[in-house]
């Protein structure tokens, strides 16, 4: 190879991020804590400027580049952008709660930029060494976000906790690829599942290679029997990061996942369905039912991303194009209203109270109906209530696994939502049927931040009733990229 | 014999000798100074195998950098090695039996026909010529140009994170600009005032003394 055949293009934004954040980061250091919001603006500039040339060198068919280590498809320009809106979306909505919590300082947006930047490698490799190399930049980002509000101790312990089981976790996975290596003898995605196909690979080495990176993958996505550590890290993570771990991440998980296991261990997807089974099951389970013991909003939430996670694997188990297009779908949906709900608990935090608890919610109605209404749009669109999205989102889901045969496993994903409606609606009736316990109105926040969550609760609304545009983008991503290389 | 044979069996004796004293030498600093030969031996292994670059590595990374600055620490620091050396016979029975486990486990596995090691045959000699150096480096800068750059990212995120949790500033810090400091004058820090003297307090021990106690 020579510098001639070097082709940069497919990986124009990454170079682009990379180059803002390195301006940024310098930038900043001459800022005093008055010019903050340049450091913001410019941030907010980079995502844009990403999302323009990710749309304008975006393609139809995957290319590859840096020796087979790069791929940009369709499915990866698609989860980027939804990363792009998510990160946007965050860095709108946590303005106000980390300035008035002392936090309003250039890290924050160079730290979540490099997560960003983590998230696009992870999204775009063909290889398992960069796909370990971009979870290990989202990763480090994210612990250290997790920690920047030194003083509370709540933070520090969720990123000591963070930290280790990521540590962990990111072993388990390394250990399985270093056997899925010595059993094919490649780290190419390609490779690997050319190996695996035409027999000339260690089948045992392989499957043993399987099971721990099933259980990494697990840790990463928050799945039971790996998910300990998402209730305490959502909890004791300030809101404005428990958004930025609660978005985009789960897009660039996702897409993780499809990398590793449908594209490059697509030969042994009878051996990995029946652990991502028992994945889905338990995550739907555990999920649904201890969130309704949640009075803490944040921890409650949690369990039901744990749930949604739940749901997000069905689609992924089913090994159909058609159910990697719905977890697609499902995924860019979650994000969404994982934005929302998040956001409209950013918008009800004061200086110095955070809105944590259900009782924070009390007579939000009476307070401000526009908010109210809102959060009940987000609440009845991740119970799956239509026209909500998010009722499109599990049908679809659902409608895959009744495809490959698994009935009963949709009949259980039916019936943990249906459990899983139950703190939901209590959300919506705390918000709307009881008394206030305070008279404190509601705080006032910038314009730009009212205008987005309406747009973004909305949006579910929205594409609750008009779904067929996304989906079927997601459908024609997935066809796309899912060719083997 | 060979010639090579020889030297490895030379380099063998010397590291096995040097790794044994780095755990019975009873001066630290000695400990360290064998541990320093036991990389230099090893990095003569490395030699004979041909990998001159991680020879080199191995020299310039541990011994130059890692045991030097272990070495001062040992200097530095006034650490009580004898009492850390109490309870090395006490522990010698469990230290010894798992010792011996991993050396049952690693003559196993080496001697299983499973894991096949004479299948493996001898790598070809290198020509003279032949540059482990350029070849890593050609390696690193055009097949994994793309994990080699993300690594950098990596160590700057790293070098970001941990700036970014460390340093704050603290009201009680005692940082002094340096420029503020060299331009201050007397003015600034000393005022003369003018006061009338205080008459002498008779017994003031006593008083003192009465007032701790009532407190």
């Amino acid at each position: 190879m020579s510098w001639a055949d070097l082709n940069l293009m497919p990986a124009l934004p990454e170079i682009f991020l990379l180059s803002a954040v390195s301006v940024i980061l310098v930038l900043d250091l001459f800022l005093s804590d008055k010019q903050r919001g340049i450091t913001y603006l410019l941030s907010l500039l980079s995502l844009i400027g990403c999302a323009v040339i990710t749309l304008t060198t975006s393609q139809p068919f995957p290319e590859l580049t840096f020796s087979g280590m790069f791929v940009d498809d369709p499915m990866a320009d698609l989860a980027k952008v939804g990363m792009y809106v998510a990160m946007g979306a965050t860095l709108v909505y946590s303005r106000q709660y980390i300035a008035d919590r002392g936090f309003y300082r250039g890290e924050f947006f160079t730290l979540s930029l490099f997560m960003l930047l983590g998230m696009m490698v992870m999204v775009s490799a063909h290889h398992f060494l960069t796909l370990y190399i971009g979870l290990e930049l989202m990763s480090l980002a994210l612990y250290a976000l997790v920690a920047l509000r030194r003083d509370s101790t709540q933070a520090t312990e969720a990123a000591m906790k963070y930290f280790v089981l990521g540590a962990l976790a990111s072993g388990m996975l390394l250990y399985g690829m270093s056997m899925v290596y010595g059993a094919t003898g490649s780290l190419d995605i390609g490779k690997i599942a050319a190996a695996l196909t035409n027999g000339s690979a260690n089948m045992s080495l392989a499957m043993f290679g399987l099971v721990f990176i099933v259980a990494g993958l697990a840790f990463k996505l928050g799945a039971v029997p790996f998910h300990m550590w998402v209730p305490d890290v959502y909890q004791g993570a300030p809101t404005a990061v428990t958004l930025l771990i609660g978005g985009a991440p789960k897009l660039a998980a996702f897409v993780f996942v499809v990398r590793i296991l449908s594209q490059g261990l697509e030969p042994l997807v009878s051996q990995w369905q029946g652990m991502l089974v028992i994945l889905a099951v338990l995550s739907m389970a555990i999920g649904n039912i201890t969130a309704i013991a949640q009075t803490n909003l944040k921890r409650m939430l949690a369990y039901s991303t744990i749930s949604h996670m739940g749901f997000l694997v069905l689609g992924i188990l089913a090994g159909t194009p058609a159910g990697l297009s719905a977890s697609l779908f499902y995924a860019v949906v979650y994000v969404l209203m994982s934005l929302a709900g998040f956001g409209v608990l950013l918008l009800l935090s004061r200086a110095g109270v955070d809105c944590e608890t259900l009782d924070d919610l009390k007579g939000l109605n009476r307070k401000n109906s526009w908010y109210a209404f809102l959060m009940l749009v987000v609440m009845f669109s991740m119970a799956g209530i239509p026209p909500m999205v998010g009722f499109n989102a599990k049908l679809a889901v659902l409608k895959s696994v009744v495809d490959i045969g698994l009935i009963w496993l949709a009949v259980v994903g039916v019936v943990f939502s249906l459990i899983g409606a139950f703190y939901y609606l209590r959300v919506v009736k705390v918000m709307y049927f009881d008394e206030a316990t305070d008279a404190e109105p509601v705080s006032q926040v910038g314009m730009d931040m009212r205008v987005l969550l309406s747009v973004n609760a909305i949006a579910l609304l929205v594409l609750g009733i008009v779904p067929d545009g996304l989906y079927s983008v997601c459908v024609e991503a997935m066809k796309q990229s899912l060719q083997v290389l | 014999m060979s010639f090579q044979a020889f030297v490895f069996y030379v380099l063998s004796a010397i590291l096995v000798f040097a790794g044994v004293r780095v755990i019975t030498a009873k001066n630290p600093v000695h400990a360290a100074l064998f541990l320093v030969l036991a990389f230099f031996t090893a990095s003569g292994h490395w030699l004979l195998l041909q990998s001159e670059f991680l020879a080199i590595s191995l020299v310039l990374v541990y011994v130059g950098a890692v045991m030097v600055l272990f070495l001062f620490v040992v200097m530095m620091l006034d650490i009580d090695f004898e009492q850390l050396r109490e309870g090395f016979w006490r522990n010698l029975p469990v230290a010894g039996t798992v010792a011996a486990i991993m050396v049952a486990e690693m003559v196993l596995i080496l001697t299983s026909p499973e894991s096949n090691l004479n299948g493996f045959k001898e790598p070809a000699a290198l020509a003279a010529d032949y540059s482990n150096v350029k070849d890593l480096g050609r390696q690193i800068y055009t097949t994994y140009l793309y994990p080699f750059e993300l690594a950098a990212v990596l160590l700057l995120l790293a070098i970001v994170a941990a700036i970014a949790l460390t340093m704050r500033k603290r009201k009680d810090t005692k940082w002094v600009d340096p420029a503020e400091q060299v331009k201050v004058r007397r003015n600034d820090r000393v005022r003369m005032i003018q006061m009338a003297a205080e008459p002498r307090v008779e017994d003031r021990g006593g008083d003192t003394n009465n007032d701790n106690a009532a407190a």
